[in-house]
């Protein structure tokens, strides 16, 4: 057989490691991001990495790492899957330790632990506050190694914009557009891996970075791979209010001993030490912001009257908190002008992470043989509501499992895609670069940003913490009134070269996409789980609705179906705190 | 000094480009004061209406950022002269301490321009190879527990992982210029870096051979200029100073060894 090849679009944590995994086995990967894959968005990550370690003399277990995992989940995780990422989380992070990720350490020299929400052990190791920073870096300076030996092509500063699907529905590559001179070109490949991050962008301001739109994974969608729960969107309780970004302050603050008050009747009101005082302000983020708003909306407490409560870690030491924080306090400080040591952050929730993402078995492969999807755009550990500190092992551990998938996957092919193409590949840059010519038309009266303003607004008013039938029905006929207005955009960039607005225009069409496949999903779910809150219905259904939600993409509209949970490990339970 | 409260608009001068083949021009823009605001949050609002201060229908400006909260790098600029990222560059504050002038954006001027006020620094990720900046690992397998690392030493260690790899320090280096073949500060404290690290140290005279052959240490004129403008904080000239005492006993150990 000639030579085989590989594609992974993103280099995030999941990226990187799948494009670790595949060069280990000499199998080389052309490695395609929209930025310089080191100022991906899991750089944002604080507060650390869970894995069972058990050094802090509290006998904890990959069991009990387990059983959070899927309570926190409100049993709609796939078992057998969660099982896989728990088992593999203690060697993953000594691997991460091996290749120099600067966690922070004991006085003998070992990683430390510190608290998240949700579990009663010290679970979560960690690298001051951006924990994720320094573990991208280390996958960074892992795959420079790879491109060095010459097993890694980076494409940085390019943009996946399709897929190659032959006749057999088999993934034969992709097709990106390079965003400084707008080529339009094939990277033919014998299997894909998309790890492309979440969507926070479709609620306009989020704790997420500017690239996460979605758009990769809406790609996908449109190409009929079903998108599954969208409707479960993490809204994080802990988040800076601001003008442009609203900037995560990690739930390690509350790990390492912050308190969340306000005032009522004159007085500091812990109003989650007082309604939950087993795990105190360490509940589980659904549960946090859920009643932050409460506090805020319903009994109007908000400090100075406006929807922000305190985040306090002023009463611990100094030394402490610098040792441990000064990543966040130093975000803080920077964009607030306050000084966290000395006085009460002000903090409310924010959208954060998707949950759900493109449907895939197992092995992270998609029901289009060849291409394989890992990290936040996937929807499989993490259920209705993802664990704090789970995140960066998820996205980790995915790329370890998709990456030898591809492997093994490759390895089973009798002939090369190369060898098999035929002239799919010009037919789709054909395409791609008649698409591009029209968007680069467009002439009508909508700015493509305020149009993205309006939707995300909606967004954030109906589809996060509270959802009510009636809201989300409007929000989807608004939504289909926007991909009308779509196709009278007026792109206003006319330069041919490195021109971010028609890009953005062909983001947002998709970011639509996902919007309605989030409101259709919340709509159908009459129930409450986890991330997911209806008033209507205030109860878990586990009769109707332990369910995976699937949207599948017909004639421009989401179809729902729905695929049993695998529960084959852990009989669902009453989800209490 | 002015007071905020008398803005009516927030004034910029920015300098830009077409492509890469095409000269430099200068355009000003203005949008209604707004609290609060940073660079980026105001050329996002240029871009929802893309007219100079004279009223004159422009693409909207060209310029990269991604995570908003000074973590990833993408946008650093020369704002009123200073390299700093441009998403942490809040307006009031350039308001309060340059007064009610236009506020001045530049793309870095050590990086070949793409478009406005965005640059091509993959020299600085090349360098990152010279200088060997990864742990050898045997692969990423798991093998059992990692290496014990001494706290004081996670901590300068731990210091250096915050850098961003943004250009502030090639930039405010005068010792650095397009053409230059010094791997610049940041590239050297890197080293410092790897070579703490138990495995990282394992490698330890391959990046100092990198820093002792040209482009090296030899090119730092100690200017100490990267320091001021290190947006981390990293404590650059000690990091360099380090290694130019490892590097000499390197240098006196392959000497002695020979």
């Amino acid at each position: 057989m000639a030579k085989t090849k590989a594609v992974v679009v993103g280099g995030g944590l999941a990226g990187l490691m799948a494009t670790l995994k595949i060069t280990e086995k000499n199998i080389p990967v052309d490695l395609i991001s929209l930025v310089p894959v080191k100022r991906s968005h899991s750089v944002c990550a604080q507060g650390g990495v869970n894995a069972a370690l058990d050094t802090k003399g509290e006998h904890d277990s990959i069991d009990q790492h387990f059983y959070d995992t899927v309570y926190g989940g409100d049993f709609l995780a796939n078992q057998t899957p969660v099982r896989g990422l728990v088992e593999n989380a203690p060697g993953l992070i000594y691997a991460m330790d091996r290749m120099g990720v600067m966690f922070t350490r004991t006085s003998e020299g070992l990683l430390d632990l510190r608290r998240f929400g949700g579990v009663k052990n010290h679970r979560t190791a960690f690298a001051g506050a951006t924990t994720g920073q320094q573990l991208l870096y280390a996958l960074d300076e892992q795959v420079r190694y790879k491109e060095v030996l010459g097993l890694v092509n980076k494409f940085e500063n390019w943009e996946m914009i399709d897929l190659l699907i032959d006749d057999n529905e088999v993934c034969k590559g992709v097709v990106a557009q390079n965003l400084a001179t707008m080529e339009i070109k094939e990277f033919v490949a014998d299997a894909v891996v998309i790890a492309t991050g979440g969507a926070g962008m479709i609620y306009g301001r989020s704790t997420n970075s500017i690239i996460n739109t979605g758009s990769a994974a809406a790609i996908l969608y449109q190409h009929g791979i079903p998108f599954a729960n969208g409707e479960f969107v993490q809204i994080h309780p802990t988040a800076m209010p601001g003008d442009d970004k609203l900037r995560l302050m990690s739930e390690s603050a509350r790990g390492d001993g912050a308190r969340i008050w306000t005032y009522k009747d004159g007085k500091p009101w812990y109003f989650l030490e007082e309604r939950y005082p087993s795990y105190g302000n360490l509940v589980p983020r659904d549960i946090a912001a859920r009643e932050i708003y409460d506090v805020c909306v319903n009994m109007g407490l908000g400090v100075d009257g406006k929807n922000m409560v305190y985040l306090d870690l002023s009463h611990l030491p100094t030394d402490f908190l610098n040792k441990r924080l000064k990543g966040i306090m130093d975000i803080y400080e920077t964009f607030y002008g306050d000084d966290p040591r000395k006085v009460p952050m002000k903090i409310f929730p924010a959208v954060h992470y998707f949950m759900g993402g493109i449907h895939v078995n197992w092995e992270h492969q998609t029901r289009i043989p060849g291409l394989f999807a890992a990290g936040e755009c996937d929807y499989m550990y993490h259920g209705a509501n993802r664990l704090g500190a789970n995140s960066l092992l998820s996205a980790m551990h995915s790329g370890t499992v998709a990456g030898p998938a591809v492997v093994k996957y490759i390895n089973g092919l009798k002939a090369t895609a190369a060898e098999t193409i035929g002239n799919l590949a010009e037919q789709v840059v054909k395409k791609q670069q008649n698409e591009h010519e029209k968007l680069m038309k467009m002439e009508g009266k909508e700015n493509p940003y305020k149009l993205h303003d309006e939707m995300s607004d909606i967004m954030y008013r109906n589809a996060t913490i509270v959802r009510i039938n009636k809201d989300l029905k409007e929000t989807d006929v608004k939504l289909q009134e926007f991909q009308q207005r779509w196709k009278n955009i007026n792109v206003t960039d006319m330069g041919a070269y490195s021109n971010q607005t028609v890009m953005y225009v062909r983001q947002l069409r998709g970011m639509m996409d996902l919007a309605r496949v989030i409101v259709g999903g919340a709509l159908r779910r009459d129930e409450s789980r986890g991330s997911h809150y209806k008033p209507e219905f205030p109860k878990r259904d586990d009769e109707n609705f332990l369910k995976t939600t699937l949207a599948t993409y017909k004639n421009g509209n989401p179809e729902f179906s729905w695929e049993e949970v695998d529960i084959s490990l852990l009989k669902p339970v009453e989800r209490k705190y | 000094m002015v007071n905020l409260k008398d803005v009516q608009y927030i004034k910029l001068k920015i300098k830009r480009r077409n492509s890469p083949q095409e000269a430099s021009y200068w355009q000003d823009f203005q949008i209604p004061y707004r609290p609060n605001m940073n660079i980026v949050s105001v050329l996002m609002e240029i871009r929802k209406n893309p007219v100079t201060a004279d009223g004159q229908k422009v693409n909207p400006v060209v310029w990269e950022c991604n995570c908003l909260e000074e973590v990833c790098g993408a946008c650093t600029m020369l704002i009123n002269g200073v390299p700093r990222q441009a998403c942490a560059a809040l307006t009031d504050k350039l308001i309060e301490k340059y007064g009610d002038r236009p506020i001045q954006l530049e793309p870095l001027t050590k990086f070949p321009v793409i478009r406005d006020l965005m640059i091509d620094r993959n020299k600085m990720f090349d360098n990152l190879k010279r200088v060997r900046a990864w742990v050898q690992v045997d692969g990423s397998w798991t093998i059992g527990r990692g290496p014990r690392l001494a706290e004081k030493d996670q901590r300068i260690a731990y210091e250096i992982s915050h850098c961003m790899t943004c250009g502030c320090c090639l930039e405010a280096c005068p010792n650095y210029n397009a053409k230059s073949d010094f791997v610049g500060p940041n590239a050297i404290a890197q080293v410092r870096m790897f070579n703490l690290h138990a495995i990282g140290r394992m490698q330890a005279d391959e990046r100092l051979e990198a820093l002792t052959d040209k482009g090296g240490l030899q090119d730092c004129g100690n200017s100490q200029n990267c320091k001021q403008v290190c947006p981390k904080h990293i404590n650059l000239t000690a990091h360099i100073a380090a290694m130019n005492r490892a590097a000499n006993a390197y240098v006196l150990r392959s000497f002695l060894d020979k």
